[in-house]
């Protein structure tokens, strides 16, 4: 199958300069961007080895002699492209605060314990449907310097790899319902509501593990659709 | 195929302040890096090239919390990925590396120089190696190319032709005086000197 990736589709992604949140103000492109066709420079991507991914690397409880603190949850979901299907056997990298909000990170000062049981790090590869798993525990809210008492919306960090170099997405997965939605200019620069909503994670009743784990689905769109649809009939 | 089509991609956020023990441990935390600066391996053909540089916002701060990866075609031209159907797996190449800038904002790659990789109608390109950019502050990673200084196909290279002659140096490595295989590779993310971006 040969892949086109549309730079229409890029419209869902936040403006750059967003003043909102205050760092983009000088980290942002004030020029315009060039316009270009793609290449086989853009249209080709990374592959991993197998050694890439490790056994265990997609459970965040397992990595230290205890389990940690906080509440241990699944999340789990299928990488797709535009037209639906999913992309299999892709790299996903994760990292998140812990229980308390407080990242493993040297500069992180936010007065909340660090877990010596928690990393914070994953790893994954989606299989030949594109689902993946992983376990963790659910992270916690915590504050940032952007604005007076502001504070970000609990969240994972998500690095996706898809079929080619211009499908590379790092995004963040929030929990529904966050009462911080409103108030998190890093959540609102995505400017459209239903582009927003698909970063938010839905809860699952259905693959909530009874007595052991709550379950959230998130379903990653990335660029990419056939470029060549008569030849799938 | 799922039932609906999905209604449009998972939009992107900041890789924020914090990605450095997930992302590019480097040794300094309990995990293991996925990938590295370092794209050469044992039996990789062709000549080894370090591409190095400092990260620069608006205000000329060097930027202290970027990841840089690379993306690039082995000396022969052809990329380590199936979809590049004239490649050979001649090599364990893989031709994908991240860094991080440190606390002065330096990065620095160890490849090799690409070969040429021709456009959609067949034209070749200049050796080139397609670089991603992530910060905090960059709700969306920027894309630029690095080509290398002293190539005489740089001239008539079709990407490069895109860019407003006065603009085009931002995206040319310099060669270090002493000819080692050096080249410095600034990124300058807003102002004068800034660098091209492209739009994918």
């Amino acid at each position: 199958m040969t892949f086109a990736y549309p730079t229409e589709s890029n419209k869902a992604h936040p403006a750059r300069l967003s003043p909102d949140y205050k760092s983009t103000v000088k980290r942002s492109p004030s020029k315009p961007l060039i316009i270009m066709r793609h290449t086989l420079s853009e249209l080709t991507g990374p592959v991993y080895g197998h050694e890439t991914v490790r056994a265990g690397d997609s459970d965040l409880t397992t990595q230290h002699k205890s389990e940690p603190i906080g509440e241990r949850i699944i999340v789990h979901g299928h990488v797709l492209d535009e037209d639906g299907r999913g992309v299999p056997n892709t790299l996903l990298e994760i990292w998140q605060a812990n229980a308390c909000g407080r990242y493993i990170h040297v500069r992180d000062q936010h007065p909340a314990p660090l877990d010596p049981n928690f990393t914070g790090a994953g790893r994954a590869e989606s299989d030949g449907e594109g689902y993946y798993r992983f376990v963790t525990v659910k992270p916690g809210a915590y504050p940032w310097g952007n604005h007076h008492n502001a504070w970000r919306p609990a969240h994972i960090h998500f690095s996706v790899f898809g079929y080619s170099f211009v499908s590379r997405l790092v995004t963040q997965m929030y929990f529904p319902g966050d009462p911080l939605f409103p108030f998190d200019p890093i959540f609102n620069s995505v400017t459209d509501a239903k582009a927003r909503e698909r970063m938010v994670s839905a809860f699952d009743l259905e693959n909530t593990q009874p007595e052991w784990a709550l379950c959230y689905r998130f379903d990653i769109v990335l660029r990419g659709r056939n470029a060549t649809p008569m030849e799938t009939k | 195929m799922r039932e609906t089509r999905p209604q449009g991609i998972t939009p992107s956020q900041t890789v924020g302040p914090f990605f450095a023990y997930g992302m590019t441990p480097n040794g300094k935390y309990e995990w293991n890096d996925a990938f590295t600066s370092n794209l050469v391996t044992p039996d990789t053909a062709g000549e080894r090239i370090r591409i190095e540089g400092r990260v620069f916002d608006g205000d000329g701060k060097s930027v202290p919390d970027c990841m840089l990866e690379i993306w690039q075609a082995d000396a022969s031209g052809n990329f380590a990925d199936p979809k590049d159907k004239r490649a050979l797996p001649n090599s364990k190449f893989r031709g994908f590396g991240r860094c991080g800038t440190d606390a002065n904002g330096d990065y620095a790659f160890d490849t090799i120089k690409p070969g040429s990789v021709p456009d959609p109608d067949g034209k070749p390109q200049a050796p080139h190696i397609l670089l991603a950019i992530f910060a905090r502050g960059m709700l969306l990673h920027n894309y630029t190319r690095i080509y290398l200084e002293g190539e005489a196909s740089n001239a008539a290279d079709p990407v490069l032709a895109l860019v407003p002659s006065d603009r085009r140096a931002t995206l040319i490595a310099k060669r270090a005086a002493d000819g080692n295989g050096v080249y410095r590779f600034d990124i300058h993310l807003q102002g004068d000197n800034e660098t091209v971006f492209f739009e994918v």
